[in-house]
């Protein structure tokens, strides 16, 4: 496991993540924000395997298993807002 | 390098090169409709390729490493579906060349409301 290959990996999966970040901040309405968030959190679970596996620590994968349940549901009620609320 | 080892690498690359391209169309197309296709399928599977790749370095973590997968992929379809029909209910992100609805006419959303 080289060193630039860490770097080619953050770089890509990082990279990622800013991208879909500043679609986040400048997303000229909520349904686009609401995207770029989904994205943004499904994202970073990989980035939270990539640094368990970096570091050699197996509790960062519960904390990606915790996250994208939690990430999930929070996609899941912002829709639901955006959808007018419960009914 | 085992053969695994190098398996694992190229697996975790292009899965890194796929989560990389989903950010750049969540960023580069032009309206949220475009948007929702690169931020819910190309996620999907940029994850399946790079916690496969993890798994071919780290043979001790797959179990975890599958529950992941199986979560993102059972749950991914359907936080993209709420998303869908939610942008749906607002007309202002109808785009203009936009030639039949057939979630507006097949009457299905009259149970809802």
């Amino acid at each position: 496991m080289s060193n630039s290959f860490a770097l080619v990996i953050f770089g890509l999966i990082g990279g990622g993540m800013l991208l879909a970040f500043a679609r986040l901040l400048t997303g000229r309405r909520g349904p686009d924000r609401a995207v770029a968030l989904d994205t943004a959190t499904l994202i970073s679970t990989n980035l939270l395997v990539l640094i368990a596996l970096f570091e050699g620590r197996s509790m960062l994968i519960d904390v990606a298993i915790v996250y994208s349940v939690l990430s999930f549901l929070g996609v899941l009620s912002i829709a639901r807002y955006l959808d007018g609320g419960l009914k | 390098m085992s053969f695994l080892g190098v398996v694992g690498h190229v697996l975790m690359v292009s899965g890194g090169v796929v989560l990389f391209t989903s950010g750049l169309g969540i960023l580069r197309m032009p309206d949220v409709w475009n948007r929702l296709h690169a931020g819910t399928k190309a996620t999907t599977l940029g994850s399946m390729l790079f916690l496969a790749g993890v798994g071919c370095l780290r043979p001790g973590w797959i179990p975890k490493l599958f529950l992941i997968v199986l979560f993102i992929v059972l749950t991914n379809p359907v936080s993209g579906h709420a998303l869908a029909r939610a942008v749906h209910m607002r007309p202002e992100e109808r785009p203009d060349n936009l030639l039949r609805d057939d979630l507006e006419t097949d009457g299905s959303l009259e149970e809802d409301r």
